[in-house]
């Protein structure tokens, strides 16, 4: 086609009117399907209560994973599977990993501990003050976790986040469990077990899978009532939060480390 | 006083569509790349949940940059007064936007879930730095489309020139301070909290922005057989001796500061004498190439006159640019949080306490690549299209009152 004047191509204007058309469709509507699926799903947790953990290192065993193995039932982290070609390291450095065993020998006196490492459910969480658009969030009752309706995957978060709590879903998913969605594309970490508690369990999947060992590493429970197993155990012990330094008001507490 | 014609930059076709089909084909292979990387998931990228961003932030970042600092001729001209600048205003507010909307796009594309923008744009955190960008990168686009539009109308725009160029200027300021405290507020990580972040964006956006605008300029003329004067090139040229100057003085400035913070050690040892590919690309590409020859091509007395010499310094000053941006954003996420002071990790499943190691796929480095790319076209349909760029850059001559 060639055009020797420069008039304006009336086609080419009504075409490219259409492409806008389209392309704007093609963006809202996403959005305004989550809208409607989220209608109804408010249901607000109790500020009253702030749930929070106790972790003795002293009682949490070394080479023990039961922990990290009851989250990953629980959570449908053990349905995931390394996508064909994946190398070993790659997967292990991209899979979501909710609670994690870590062993720490001090530098200067040489002592070993180990601790399972998870979201630590700040106060004044830094993975909450980067989200631009609140997808993560801080509920009244103290967890921290993902609006899975809201993020879009920039991964500020893990950024942020002190702790390396926080997981990116690399790979599509095959399989999934009903009370942990998991979307690929979208960032996820430890919540808790909010869905147990708010159908009023009082434990958590690793508290119960320590305890079946007979290790008793795990306390949770409310820090905020006073008769709590929880909050006479930190009475009683000296506990610590991890980079107590930045002044996050950890939820997640340990002794003997 | 002569008054300056603008004209639609005119080449021949097979020129100007020629470099068109090159740009439209670069971006066709980005668009692939994408379509590989969000069919997939990231998993066919280098990036993992320890290196969470990858090569595509990197460019993304410094087009962004690069697209604030490219303003900064129109501000010269407009809030500063400078009569050589003036004539080149209107083209510096198109690259300015044409490097924004590619930074974004690289950006956007590389989200998790690209396809909930809507999501971005509706539900706000406003203590997020990420959110004001949102609003600070869209308000860029809006605030220098009416500014170039006050400098083309003469008749209706003029009144409007003034107040738009400072409203232009603060928001650009503005919008590089916040893609510097993207860095500068993460208290996680030692290579990153520090307040200079901001200022130092600012800095490398004067430098990469300039040296942006230096190349596109002369690639323009040399496209459309146009003449560009040598005293406005070596004005431009001198700016960006400054600039790059400033830059090696912020990265000095950021890396003795952090060197004086006993935590800070291991971060600032790992980057400056690694031994890694960190460590060379600070000090081969940041400062040798992107720093320490363009200084020295741009003011030395044997290049003096040598236009192959200012394009050079422009293009390494890009190269030392992107090798600097690469080492900040990448370099510092390779580096172990340290979680437990004190303590020494000896086993974790998750890499705790260890260098994270990243190498960038095909796909990520196309997908960033891209970015430029739509960058270019966007200013070369746009100079063809509109009266951005002067007939003739030839020197006035009466120069302080061009």
């Amino acid at each position: 086609m060639s055009q020797k004047n420069d008039q304006p191509n009336m086609k080419r204007r009504e075409f490219l009117g259409k492409t806008i058309a389209a392309a704007s469709v093609a963006t809202i509507a996403p959005g305004v399907m989550l809208t409607v699926a989220r209608a109804g799903s408010d249901e607000g947790a109790s500020g009253a209560t702030r749930w929070g953990m106790l972790i003795n290192t002293a009682k949490c065993a070394n080479g023990c994973s039961a922990c990290v193995d009851a989250c990953d039932k629980e959570n449908g982290i053990d349905l995931l599977t390394k996508p064909e070609g994946q190398s070993d390291e790659m997967w292990n450095a991209q899979r979501p990993q909710w609670i994690r065993k870590v062993t720490l020998r001090d530098k200067q006196t040489g002592v070993v501990s180990n601790l399972p490492m998870m979201c630590q459910h700040c106060e004044k969480p830094p993975c909450v003050d980067v989200c631009p658009t609140t997808a993560s969030f801080k509920r009244a009752d103290g967890i921290v976790m993902v609006d899975r309706h809201l993020c879009i995957g920039c991964r500020y978060c893990m950024m942020a986040c002190p702790y390396k709590a926080r997981s990116f879903i690399h790979s599509d998913i095959a399989e999934q469990v009903v009370q942990a969605p998991r979307g690929k594309g979208c960032v996820e970490s430890c919540n808790l077990c909010a869905n147990r508690i708010d159908g009023g369990a009082a434990t958590t999947a690793c508290q119960d899978a320590c305890a079946a060992q007979g290790h008793h590493a795990i306390l949770f429970g409310d820090i905020k009532d006073p008769n709590s197993a929880i909050s006479k155990a930190l009475k009683t012990f000296e506990s610590k939060q991890i980079r107590a330094d930045l002044e996050l008001n950890t939820g997640v507490r340990y002794t003997n480390v | 006083m002569a008054k300056m014609h603008y004209r639609e930059l005119w080449c021949d076709s097979p020129r100007y569509w020629g470099g068109l089909a090159l740009l439209g084909f670069i971006i066709l292979l980005g668009m692939a790349a994408t379509y590989y990387m969000e069919h997939n998931g990231h998993y066919v990228t280098g990036m993992s949940n320890q290196v969470v961003w990858g090569v595509p932030h990197v460019f993304a970042l410094f087009l962004i940059v690069a697209a604030s600092g490219a303003l900064n001729v129109a501000s010269i001209g407009s809030v500063f007064g400078g009569p050589m600048y003036k004539p080149l205003g209107r083209f510096s507010g198109l690259l300015a936007i044409g490097l924004l909307a590619g930074g974004l796009a690289v950006l956007v594309l590389d989200l998790g879930r690209p396809d909930r923008l809507i999501v971005a744009m509706t539900s706000y955190n406003f203590k997020s730095i990420f959110a004001w960008n949102v609003i600070l990168y869209s308000g860029f686009f809006g605030i220098v489309a009416f500014y170039i539009w006050a400098m083309m109308d003469r008749r209706y725009g003029q009144p409007y020139y003034k107040p738009l160029g400072f409203a232009a200027f603060f928001w650009r300021l503005a919008l590089t301070t916040g893609t510097g405290s993207i860095f500068g507020f993460l208290v996680a990580r030692e290579a990153y909290d520090a307040a200079i972040m901001a200022p130092m964006f600012i800095i490398m956006s004067f430098s990469f922005g300039l040296a942006f605008f230096i190349i596109t300029l002369m690639s323009a003329y040399w496209w459309a057989g146009r003449t560009i004067g040598d005293l406005r090139l070596a004005k431009l040229k001198n700016l960006l001796g400054v600039f790059v100057g400033a830059v090696l003085y912020f990265s000095a400035v950021y890396h003795l500061a952090n060197l004086y913070v006993a935590q800070h050690d291991g971060v600032e040892m790992f980057i400056l004498a690694g031994g890694n590919a960190y460590s060379s690309m600070f000090w081969l590409g940041h400062v040798v190439v992107g720093g320490v020859i363009p200084l020295f091509l741009l003011y030395s007395p044997a290049f003096a006159a040598s236009r192959m010499a200012i394009a050079s310094a422009s293009v390494l000053v890009l190269l030392g640019g992107f090798f600097q941006m690469y080492v900040i954003v990448i370099g510092g996420q390779a580096f172990p949080m340290n979680i437990f002071p004190g303590k020494e990790v000896i086993a974790s499943s998750f890499y705790d306490g260890v260098i994270a190691s990243y190498s960038p796929t095909m796909a990520e480095i196309m997908l960033g690549i891209s970015g430029i790319a739509i960058a270019m076209l966007l200013v070369a349909v746009a100079a063809r299209m509109l009266h951005v760029l002067p007939e003739n850059l030839e020197d006035p001559e009466n120069p302080e009152c061009a």
